[in-house]
């Protein structure tokens, strides 16, 4: 009864289900697109510099002083890659220091990488554009090879197969001085990556500046987001037995990007504003709907009480008819929203215009929305809740009917 | 010369499958200043007649012909303004606009045609007057009685000097006192304006009123009887 | 009379002429309100980038922006400032600047920065170091070896007011040139990265430095007008008429920050049409729904001769005055809401990372773009007169017969 009381009025009925429906698919969409950035964001930053996790010694994130080191990397190694989540692991060091071609002197950060391990870890590799990534080869002394950012190169007027030199002061204090040739120029987007540091490989570099083995960061991959907390519960229990001084702790990616994290907050707390106040105005807009739905029928409501239908049952009734209609339209939007979602999730959508903007924070030109479990229905959670008050403030109005009125409402 | 010439009028509507006959060849003529009660059954197919005069419908075949302005060959557009400045309605129920008050309701027709606010309202009122409810301009149809209504919509129909008043059992509604208070006005605005009132009903007391009775019954003209 | 009658008709039911109006009060208040949001955010971003250094229009050697050496000074600014004082318009102000990139150090630490040269009292009228000094004092045009830093630089080299830092640069000869300077003051910026990175000296102390003897490497300007920004930037150009300078307005300089413009543009829009296909639903079902209520009055009125045409025209006037009360409404809502907000602001202090990785301000000022404004408002308006023609051409239908027929 309640189907056929809602078809009486096609019309009007599928302007509300469209209604509800065009906000769950905006919704499916929107937020799916949101979460998807959000992840890609994450990712790619994280892929570019910082891994999800690193391990270091404490204070080093704060003050990088050459001195902060992790003493000896292969015990945290071993307790990292004992760890199923864990997808990669690798060791870096830095120094700040002095590099100069023949026209020009600059102050870069030198790291030193370990050309396997690093590759699995970050982009790096990915991001040669010109000669070649660094080879475990490398890693002997006889012909020292150096990766340049490509905006570092353009500064420092070098080429592939020009001789830079490098010049800083070691862990013990001692100069530390070398002459590397450029065996690749990388360009990663991030313009502050591209002109501030230098790659050398890293017994290279641990030769040079007197590190005596150790390293300043573990950087550690894992294979999804979700198990970083976990890795890092776990990394820090293993840790706290060899690091007997307390010397080293365990960062997460939100703590080495705050800016990150907080940014991801921002905008999705601004997104939930904007949406709330649509589906209220979706709401609203309803409303009507549901009002008129019930005082067209006032006649019959009297002629149903009459004949013992109580004001609750009534009541019930109605909600159910309303909540049918709404439930169609969320229903409908979910699918089509999926649809549409996956559709673009796909193929992507180009925002090229701002691709420049975009690589800064890590993102390519094109976004991909995600479909998730969440983003699927959360948004046409709320619809469902919101639309439901509304909903239920004709349906209590129906208690207040007096037979006697109703039967004679004209 | 007629006011209203009917020539072999017929109509025929579709209800769903069914096929209703509602005039079959009516042929009628009316004089200016008569007053007339079509009469018949439910279903004798008066209101379709009263329709079609009145350029609200348009029949199937044969002509209508008011004042002179042949309905068959016009248009709706030109029907309309016809309608508007010739002939006046007066339905069963439902005759005023809910928002308008008694004044403003007999304004209306005169602001369709276009006349200025001062004349208008000096006309309304002064009809109103005529028809006894000098006390009910600003009155909402809402808060006026059934009898009032009515009265407020012949004054409409008349205000605008039509040639014709077409009245659709206007005072089914009414009880028979009021029904008659109604009549008698109606009488009196036809004598002294000399406009012709064309009603469709069953009741015998318009009939009895009326100075010509044509009796309709199965979509065609049974009795036509003039009484003075 | 037409227009009472249609205020009235509105009226007819005021519990559900209410609960429209608010869908579209809110609808308007949601675009116009966080619309302003948005926009304070974005000036916020304009404000930081210009006022951190880069002014409206900045002048430099044509080779400068690729490669800020030193070599890519303009040699011998004093010809161009009769030129320039002739060509801005009043209210401008401008500096000349040197910068270059340096490398600071102390005993502890060392790291790359950017050594800016400044004119001490015409700096102050262009960019945001004038009045960012916190602790010890700014800089004097006497200083030749005074130097002022950001909090966060000085934190990380440990350091305090009174202690030396040395910087180092490529001077004009190619040399590496060092000059031991005395911090005299530190400085706080809305961004911690801002205070890693900059350093000031005085213009003399920096020339005399780097051995460029009057050369400076930029001039920044500010416009009293935010709009005349091309027109002087091409006035400026025709004037040095020789590719020797390189003559950029801000949205060249911050390319970044001007796609990311762009891009709001088009979102905002878009959210405009995607909050109005909501209200829209409603005007369509509510206005339906009063048209089939009056069936049998659009009959009547047909009947005593308002021509099908004047139907619509009632009905569309009808849905005007909904909509011109809804977006009344709803912009003084949205104008009390900014107002009341204007003073404060709201504060994102406890999302500050946040805010400077995306590189707003901490605190959020509203801003009302007029644009704005009007667009909402015309697409509310124009819509919603759009999506009515579908009900008012359907109450134009009704032939009186049917309608008078309708129970």
């Amino acid at each position: 009864m309640a189907w056929r009381n809602i078809w009486r009025n096609p019309r009007r009925t599928i302007l509300t289900i469209s209604a509800v429906a065009f906000a769950s698919i905006l919704l499916v969409f929107m937020l799916s697109f949101q979460f998807g950035s959000y992840d890609a964001m994450i990712n790619s930053s994280v892929k570019i510099q910082t891994g999800h996790l690193q391990i270091q010694a404490k204070g080093y994130q704060d003050k990088q002083s050459i001195q902060r080191v992790v003493p000896h990397p292969d015990e945290v190694g071993e307790i990292v890659n004992s760890l199923p989540e864990v997808d990669a692991y690798t060791f870096r060091a830095k120094a700040f220091s002095l590099v100069s071609s023949k026209e020009r002197t600059y102050g870069v950060v030198v790291t030193g990488i370990d050309p396997a391990g690093e590759a699995e870890v970050s982009t790096l590799k990915n991001s040669i554009r010109r000669g070649r990534y660094l080879s475990q080869d490398d890693q002997n002394r006889e012909s020292p090879q150096a990766l340049v950012g490509k905006l570092l190169a353009r500064n420092l007027r070098v080429g592939l197969g020009d001789e830079l030199t490098v010049l800083g002061q070691g862990r013990d204090g001692s100069i530390a001085a070398t002459v590397v040739k450029i065996k690749g120029i990388y360009s990663s987007g991030l313009d502050a990556f591209d002109r501030n540091a230098i790659h050398i490989p890293l017994k290279l570099f641990q030769d040079i500046y007197s590190m005596q083995g150790a390293v300043h960061q573990v950087v550690v991959v894992a294979k999804s987001l979700k198990d970083v907390s976990e890795i890092k519960k776990t990394v820090s229990a293993g840790i706290k037995n060899i690091d007997k001084k307390h010397f080293l702790t365990v960062l997460d990616w939100e703590a080495l990007m705050p800016g990150l994290r907080q940014a991801i907050e921002m905008d999705l707390v601004s997104g939930v504003i904007y949406y709330l106040i649509l589906i209220m105005v979706v709401a609203f807009s309803i409303l009507n709907t549901f009002l008129m739905a019930i005082f067209e029928r006032t006649q019959e409501f009297g002629v149903l009480m009459a004949i013992g239908t109580s004001p609750g049952r009534l009541t019930r009734l109605l909600l159910i008819e309303s909540l049918s209609m709404t439930m169609i339209g969320i229903i409908t939007g979910v699918v089509i929203g999926c649809l549409v979602t996956g559709y673009f999730q796909i193929h992507g959508i180009d925002i090229s215009g701002a691709s420049e903007l975009l690589s800064q924070y890590g993102i390519s030109g094109r976004l991909h929305p995600k479909l998730s479990l969440l983003s699927a229905t959360s948004g046409p959670a709320v619809v469902l809740m919101i639309t439901f008050l509304a909903a239920l403030y004709p349906a209590l109005k129906v208690r207040g009917l007096k037979p006697v009125e109703a039967l004679t409402y004209v | 010369m007629h006011i209203v010439e009917c020539v072999d009028i017929n109509k025929t509507y579709h209800q769903g499958k069914v096929e209703v006959r509602a005039l079959k060849g009516v042929s009628l003529a009316f004089e200016k200043g008569s007053f007339v009660a079509l009469a018949g059954p439910s279903g004798s197919g008066k209101t379709t007649l009263l329709n079609i005069i009145g350029g609200l419908d348009l029949a199937d075949s044969g002509r209508v012909v008011v004042d002179g302005n042949a309905f068959d060959k016009m248009n709706r557009s030109q029907r309309a303004d016809l309608r508007l400045n010739k002939v006046g309605f007066v339905f069963q129920s439902y005759n005023l606009i809910p928002v308008l008050s008694a004044l403003e309701n007999v304004e209306f027709v005169m602001l369709l045609q276009g006349l200025p606010p001062a004349e208008r309202r000096k006309r309304a009122k002064d009809i109103l007057d005529e028809v006894g409810l000098e006390d009910m301009y600003d009155r909402r149809p809402a808060e006026l009685s059934g009898g009032q209504q009515q009265r407020v919509a012949v004054a409409r129909a008349i205000v605008s000097n039509p040639s014709i008043v077409l009245a659709d059992e206007p005072t089914a509604n009414l009880d028979s006192s009021t029904g008659k208070g109604l009549l008698e006005i109606m009488k009196q605005m036809n004598e002294k304006k000399n406009v012709t009132f064309i009603f469709s009903t069953h009741d015998n007391m318009v009939m009895d009123y009326a100075d010509r009775v044509i009796y309709l019954r199965d979509g065609m003209v049974a009795d036509d009887r003039v009484k003075r | 009379m037409y227009l009472q009658m249609a205020w009235r008709n509105i009226w007819r039911n005021p519990r559900r002429t209410t609960i429209i109006l608010l869908a579209i009060i809110i609808g308007v208040w949601n675009m116009i309100f966080l619309g302003a949001l948005t926009r304070g955010m974005e000036a916020g971003m304009i404000k930081n980038g210009i006022s951190t250094l880069t002014g409206n229009i900045q002048i430099h050697h044509k080779d400068y922006r690729t490669d800020p050496v030193v070599e890519n000074s303009m040699a011998d600014p004093g010809a161009m400032e009769a030129a320039i004082e002739r060509i801005l318009p009043r209210g401008a102000r401008w500096a000349g600047r040197v910068r270059v990139n340096a490398i600071a150090s102390n005993a502890r630490n060392s790291s790359g920065v950017t050594l800016v040269g400044i004119d001490p009292e015409r700096e102050a009228q262009v960019s945001f170091i004038g009045q960012a000094v916190e602790q010890g004092r700014y800089l004097m045009p006497k200083d030749m070896y005074g130097i002022v830093v950001g909090k966060t630089l000085l934190d990380k080299f440990g350091t305090k007011i009174g202690h030396k830092l040395v910087l180092m640069s490529q001077d004009m000869d190619r040399e590496i040139s060092s000059r031991a300077f005395r911090i005299v003051g530190v400085y706080r910026a809305e961004m911690a990265a801002t205070e890693k990175e900059f350093v000031f000296v005085t213009l003399p102390a920096a020339q005399q430095m780097l051995k460029i003897d009057k050369g400076i490497s930029e001039i920044s300007i500010i416009l009293p007008d935010q709009q005349d920004n091309r027109r002087t930037a091409s006035a400026l150009k025709d004037e040095f008429f020789d590719d020797t300078y390189e003559i950029n307005t801000w949205r060249e300089l911050l390319p970044i920050l001007n796609a990311y413009l762009k891009l709001s543009d088009g979102f905002m829009l878009i959210w405009y049409l995607v909050v109005f296909i909501a209200m829209g639903f409603g005007i369509v079902n509510t206005t339906l729904m009063a048209v089939f209520e009056r069936m049998r009055e659009f009959g009547l009125l047909k009947a005593l001769g308002m021509k099908p045409w004047w139907i619509i025209r009632e009905v569309l006037l009808e849905s005007v005055l909904l909509l011109l009360m809804g977006m009344a409404i709803g912009n003084i809502l949205s104008f009390l809401s900014i107002s009341a907000l204007s003073g404060s602001g709201i504060d994102l202090s406890s999302l500050a990372a946040g805010a400077e990785y995306v590189g707003i301000s901490r605190i959020l000022y509203p801003a009302i773009y007029v644009r704005d404004v009007v667009i909402a408002n015309l697409v509310v308006f124009v819509l919603g007169l759009v999506v009515s023609t579908y009900p008012a051409a359907k109450a134009g239908r009704f032939t009186p017969v049917e309608a008078l027929a309708h129970t």
